[in-house]
């Protein structure tokens, strides 16, 4: 049985406290992101400021539970200053690493340790933390919510640039 | 833990009625604080079930045979059952549906498109929960209708000053008995003789008040309430619909199919009279039989009583939870126990409602999370969810008591 030390790890609950880049951006230049958890009612608003290809600046609003905010400010964090690229192939080993098919639930904690399917080396750091997340299925959601609506909101993008 | 001698439900006992809170989750005492979202069944529920899918199940009304005879007798004496539970003046004017939520779909569909035009206006309430809202959002995009909000006040009552404007024209009012999140209960009363004295239909969403409250559908002055079994003790998988005989004969059905028809040619149908004629398919058997023991379950312990035992325990919640942590919680809704039933939103310090019933899980204590399935509710508060424990005849102040010990853990596990 998965105790509350394997959801709330330390780094957690340290960037549920004390947010990084939580805030706005001017839109226009930035782009505004809107994703909903439609269980939970959580909420969350993703900028980004993009300069030829590459996230020079990110900011986080909205609301929602430890695992969604500190996911998002992880997030923040993790793909400032990373081109557009490299931040698909982040969510990607992300969200890998939050499937439950892809993860032993029984799986080892170690940090630094890749996900076994992320298919890369991608380094993930502090986002290992949330590995706990998936020995309780119903929070996978929250700690998804800002990378599909990051993910979405750049595939948006993509589509109306190519049209 | 205060204990009084003279209480409205001995719940010492009646607990044993209840397989499932004989359970531990997590080591502890399963402490089932989420029966606004869904109650709990006592064997007696469990048993009738059983038995009748052992002994006399059959499909109904298709065969002269033994089986099928006792499987038909069991629907309609478990629609007599419900009649009688709720003071209808007829079994024909019980309609078996799946849950409240289809209830309320058939008055919409069925009533609404065959009395509603472009231009009218429909009262609902912003404490609504989605099943009342929408259903009639649906129809807006076919027919213009224009949907009018009676607001709330300070305390989570409805505000009633403007009650004659707001239905002034109006050709519905619709509105709920006792909120899923609040706990208010509204003066049903008073809003449906106000609609129809302005010759508006009137639909009550029942689906909080018929499981915790004596109800005379003659006293509540509705044209048609909606109520779910699964909230009473009974199973999931079905509801009820009651209307005014004469509305629902007026109809025209709402699904199609077996048994709602007492003819069918190549050139169009003839409906199925009362109650049939909006039972469309195979029913829900072995479920009616259960809502059947659940309302006989409920009976026996007395609606009253049901009632009385919820307000002590609605009192004990709100008088410990606020000397306990004073300015550090809030609990949405009316103040007065006499003014709402036992379900409690909490805000607690600036814990997320998630991450509270994360901690209270850990203990065996559930209760819910989210937004109830009353999001313009939500928006209305400022919230985006909320933390809501609720309670039924089996829960006495030892639940509390778990609740109240879970959100102190809570506070100290995230404290900052
Ligand atoms: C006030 C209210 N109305 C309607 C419903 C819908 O009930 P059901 O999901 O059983 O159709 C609920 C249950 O959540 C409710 O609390």
């Amino acid at each position: 049985m998965p105790g509350l030390e394997d959801l709330y790890r330390e780094i957690i609950l340290d960037h549920y406290r004390n947010p990084r880049n939580r805030g706005e951006l001017p839109t226009p230049p930035a782009h505004r992101f809107e994703g909903f958890n439609p269980l939970c009612g959580d909420e969350i608003l993703v900028y980004v400021d993009l300069e030829d290809g590459v996230v020079s600046d990110v900011r986080i609003g909205g609301q929602g539970c430890s695992i969604s905010q500190s996911s998002a400010s992880m997030m923040s964090a993790a793909v400032k200053g990373k081109t557009v690229a490299e931040v698909r192939d982040l969510t990607t080993a992300f969200k890998g690493m939050m499937s439950i098919h892809e993860t032993q639930l029984e799986g080892t904690d170690e940090e630094g340790e890749p996900p076994p399917d992320s298919g890369s080396d991608i380094a993930l750091g502090d986002l290992e933390a949330l590995r706990g997340v998936v020995k309780f299925p119903v929070r996978i959601k929250c700690a998804t919510l800002s990378w599909n609506t990051l993910a979405q909101g750049l595939d948006e993008l993509a589509a109306d640039e190519s049209t | 833990m205060a204990m009084t001698r003279d209480r409205a439900l001995d719940t010492t006992r009646l607990r044993q009625d209840f397989p499932i809170l004989g359970r531990e989750v997590n080591g502890h005492r399963l402490v089932y604080l989420d029966s606004a979202g869904s109650a709990q069944k006592p064997r007696q529920v469990l048993d009738a079930m059983d038995d009748f899918y052992r002994r006399s199940y059959a499909n109904v009304h298709r065969g002269a045979y033994t089986l099928a005879n006792e499987a038909s007798e069991a629907l309609e004496s478990a629609r007599e059952k419900v009649a009688h539970f709720i003071g209808a003046g007829s079994p024909n004017e019980v309609i078996f549906t799946k849950n409240a939520t289809e209830a309320m779909n058939l008055v919409v569909n069925s009533w609404g498109r065959a009395n509603l035009r472009d231009g009218d206006v429909v009262v609902l309430t912003v404490l609504e929960h989605h099943a009342n809202i929408v259903p009639w959002q649906i129809l807006a995009d076919q027919i213009e209708i224009e949907l009018r909000w009676v607001p709330l006040d300070h305390q989570g009552h409805l505000d009633l000053t403007a009650l004659d404007e707001l239905v002034d024209g109006a050709k519905v009012v619709s509105f709920s008995a006792m909120s899923n999140v609040l706990g208010t209960l509204t003066p049903v009363r008073r809003i449906a003789d106000a609609a129809r004295a302005a010759g508006a239909m009137v639909m009550v969403d029942a689906c909080q008040f018929v499981p915790h409250n004596p109800t005379d559908v003659a006293e509540l002055g509705a044209d048609f309430i909606a109520f779910s079994a699964h909230k009473m003790c009974g199973p999931t998988g079905i509801g009820a619909l009651w209307g005014r005989e004469a509305m629902l004969d007026a109809m025209p059905p709402f699904l199609g199919g077996g048994s709602m028809i007492s003819d069918v040619r190549l050139d169009g149908f003839t409906p199925a009279p009362l109650p049939h004629k909006f039972e469309a398919g195979t029913p829900p058997i072995a479920e009616a039989v259960g809502f059947g023991a659940a309302v006989d379950y409920l009976s026996a312990l007395g609606m009253d009583s049901v009632r009385r035992h919820e307000v002590e325990l609605t009192s004990y919640a709100l008088r410990t939870l606020t000397e306990r942590f004073g300015d550090q919680i809030a609990i949405s809704g009316p103040s007065e126990p006499a003014e709402r039933g036992g379900v409690f939103s909490l805000a607690y310090r600036d814990l997320h409602p998630h991450d509270i019933s994360q901690v209270l899980d850990e203990r065996a204590v559930c209760i819910r999370a989210g937004h109830h399935c009353a999001k313009p509710l939500m928006r209305y508060m400022g919230v985006g969810a909320t933390a809501r424990a609720s309670v039924y005849v089996y829960n006495d102040e030892s639940d509390i008591d778990a609740l109240s010990e879970g959100l102190e853990a809570a506070g100290e596990f995230f404290a900052f």
